[in-house]
């Protein structure tokens, strides 16, 4: 593979990357300004349409396509919402964005604000990214001060507020219409779609909701071209007309067992193998693999075997995974029990929650429970067709849920057990030797520190 | 009856003018009152490093919402401690999956070792609050920690009680 120069990281490791002189010395805000001069929003949302490009928040939806979803002819407001609220173990790129290059992300929501026709955009960041803010609201003023933000764009008839709102520690918040319901000042409930927040989101106006990296991508792809962008990653399935492609470079975050964990941007489709041996420098201290999760823990897991699968749209699910995610891959190596990776993936779906469908409340404590007690050497084998049972009937998939987290939280459940089954009956069979075969109901053990 | 007396008397006002002058600049920011909850939130637990009860009930008048809205607000996230105020300095460790890969369970057992406390408790000088976190996205640094505003990068057991050491000398007494 030829080595890819960073575009979306191109700041980083340059001294002062994260102002604005810096961005404006590698060509940035000049796209914006002549767009801003010649061109019409829809030849915006058309460009994005062109370019294939797809929402690097996780879903992986059209970006253009979701901007032509919100009504024509809408009197206003209409609002913009930057999801910043990465908090999907594992993922980290939006943060470097941030805190690296933020002006790139500002000229993509200015752009975005204008292909939309928003003129309030509200960028909500985790609470645990408070470098970030820092950077975000010093570029915010720098760009406020050079006529980028405010009213008037640059002497069009364009104006755009661009605000920060700050949350608390909630993974829920990154799905978009728990996103919205916390801005709106309510716990973040997901709300039941349609009506999509295109129709009636924040504040029961029409509303968009963009991915930091999105934002990034689509500066980029105003300053680069549509042909730019389409020339990477992997084009779409001449033999599925359903598959949209997978263009463009994409971060992603390597971590757990690997020699040189970080952010890499490459064009989309390298495969799992590829970046942990020729970004992250091999699995960590010689060992061997035993499993990946693809991106972020709600995709669920690649054996060794499938580490070859590439990291694109459509890659992970053809080995059983969810999806590409948020493209975050971590290495979990040979010394590791899967019974312990399943364990704290299990508690973070329990601990995050939002309690609000019943499937997912019960069913993310009750798997948590589960695994508490396997660890504690008191599983049976009937806890494995008890796990599946949960993995199976709760998400949005099986219709049990308003949102997606209850399919993130099944999916590690599923693939472990279906990829490691005879790893997780050895320990069951090891560690309760006596009443790994009761299908008795048994109580649970108390649990320390679920939440 | 005494417990009574005391809710019939007005108690002490908690927001400052400074706190409701800091919500009501971020007013015009927002279409609706009520999407102030969460900045008001934040910045009473900023300055009291906690948000009592009385305090829910001062920024539900501010805002023009019942109490119970923005309780229930409040009590979604468990983040805003309410009882008593959280330390000098709350860290976070994370114990999600690419820092627990990397010893980050047992960093967060042994900074609660030092620190004579449990996970989410408070040393009994007030200085230092232990808690468990859920994925700090940084990974790349893992195991890791977010101390008050600061990231605290590829801990060991020795970085951790060097932390828990320095963090209770800057704040001590005399």
């Amino acid at each position: 593979m030829p080595p890819f120069t960073p575009v979306l990281l191109e700041a980083v490791g340059i001294p002062n990357g994260h102002t604005l002189a810096s961005y404006r010395s590698r060509g940035g805000y000049a796209p914006l300004e002549q767009i801003l001069r010649e061109k019409q929003p829809v030849d915006v949302v058309e460009m994005v349409k062109a370019s294939g490009l797809r929402g690097r928040g996780g879903a992986g939806f059209s970006t253009g396509l979701k901007w032509s979803f919100l009504p024509k002819d809408h009197p206003g407001p209409i609002y913009l919402c930057i999801n910043a609220d990465e908090s999907e173990p594992g993922t980290f790129n939006n943060r470097i964005l941030m805190e690296d290059d933020p002006h790139q992300v500002i000229e993509g929501i200015i752009l975005a604000a204008y292909a939309t026709r928003a003129t309030t955009a509200y960028l909500y960041l985790r609470y645990e990214y408070p470098q970030s803010w820092e950077r975000l609201q010093g570029a915010i003023d720098e760009a406020y001060a050079a006529g980028y933000l405010g009213s008037a764009i640059k002497g069009s008839s364009f104006s755009l507020n661009l605000y920060l709102h700050k949350g608390a520690a909630a993974y829920i918040c990154g799905e978009e219409t728990g996103l919205i319901e916390s801005l709106e000042g309510k716990r973040a409930w997901p709300r039941i779609k349609p009506p999509f927040p295109a129709v009636e989101g924040l504040f029961r106006k029409p509303t968009v909701v963009n991915n930091i990296e999105t934002m990034a991508c689509v500066a980029q792809i105003a300053r680069r071209g549509i042909d730019w962008f389409r020339s990477i990653g992997v084009p779409a399935d001449p033999a599925n007309p359903r598959d949209p492609g997978s263009y463009g470079p994409k971060l992603y975050c390597l971590s757990g067992h690997v020699e040189r964990p970080g952010c890499y941007e490459a064009p989309l489709g390298i495969t799992a193998r590829q970046l942990i041996n020729e970004y992250g420098g091999g699995v960590w201290k010689g060992r061997r693999a035993k499993a990946a999760i693809p991106g972020g823990i709600s995709m669920g897991l690649l054996t060794e075997a499938e580490l070859d699968t590439p990291l694109d749209f459509a890659g992970p699910g053809r080995v059983g995974c969810l999806g590409l995610g948020t493209a975050a891959v971590v290495v979990i190596d040979e010394t590791v029990s899967i019974v312990d990776f399943l364990h704290n993936s299990c508690r973070f779906f329990a601990h995050e929650s939002c309690g609000q469908c019943t499937p997912c409340r019960e069913g993310t404590a009750w798997s948590l429970r589960m695994l508490e007690r396997i660890k504690a050497g008191k599983g049976r084998l009937k806890d494995l067709e008890l796990l599946a049972e949960i993995g199976n009937t709760m998400g949005m998939m099986p219709g049990s849920t308003i949102c997606g987290l209850a399919d993130g939280a099944a999916w590690p459940i599923k693939n472990a057990i279906k990829k490691f089954r005879g790893e997780f009956e050895d320990y069951i069979k090891t560690t309760n030797p006596t009443g790994w075969m009761v299908t008795d109901p048994v109580p649970a053990l108390q649990i320390v520190g679920a939440h | 009856m005494a417990e009574h007396t005391s809710i019939m008397t007005a108690p002490k006002r908690i927001l400052t003018d400074a706190m409701i002058a800091e919500i009501e600049a971020l007013a015009p920011r927002y279409p609706d009152r009520r999407a102030l909850t969460l900045p008001a939130l934040h910045i009473v637990n900023d300055a009291l490093r906690h948000v009592p009860l009385q305090a829910v009930v001062e920024i539900a008048a501010v805002l023009g919402l019942a109490p119970a809205e923005v309780q229930d607000t409040l009590s979604f996230y468990a983040f805003f401690p309410q009882d008593k105020p959280a330390g000098e300095v709350r860290a976070w460790v994370c114990r999600s999956i690419s820092c627990a890969l990397r010893g980050g369970e047992e960093v967060l057992e042994h900074l609660c070792h030092v620190a004579g406390i449990e996970p989410g408790g408070t040393t009994t000088d007030g200085t230092l609050t232990i808690e468990p976190a859920e994925c700090l996205g940084a990974c790349d640094f893992a195991p890791c920690m977010l101390a008050g505003k600061e990231l605290h990068k590829n801990l060991t057991p020795e970085s951790a009680a060097a932390f828990v050491r320095a963090t209770q000398k800057r704040f001590v007494r005399p």
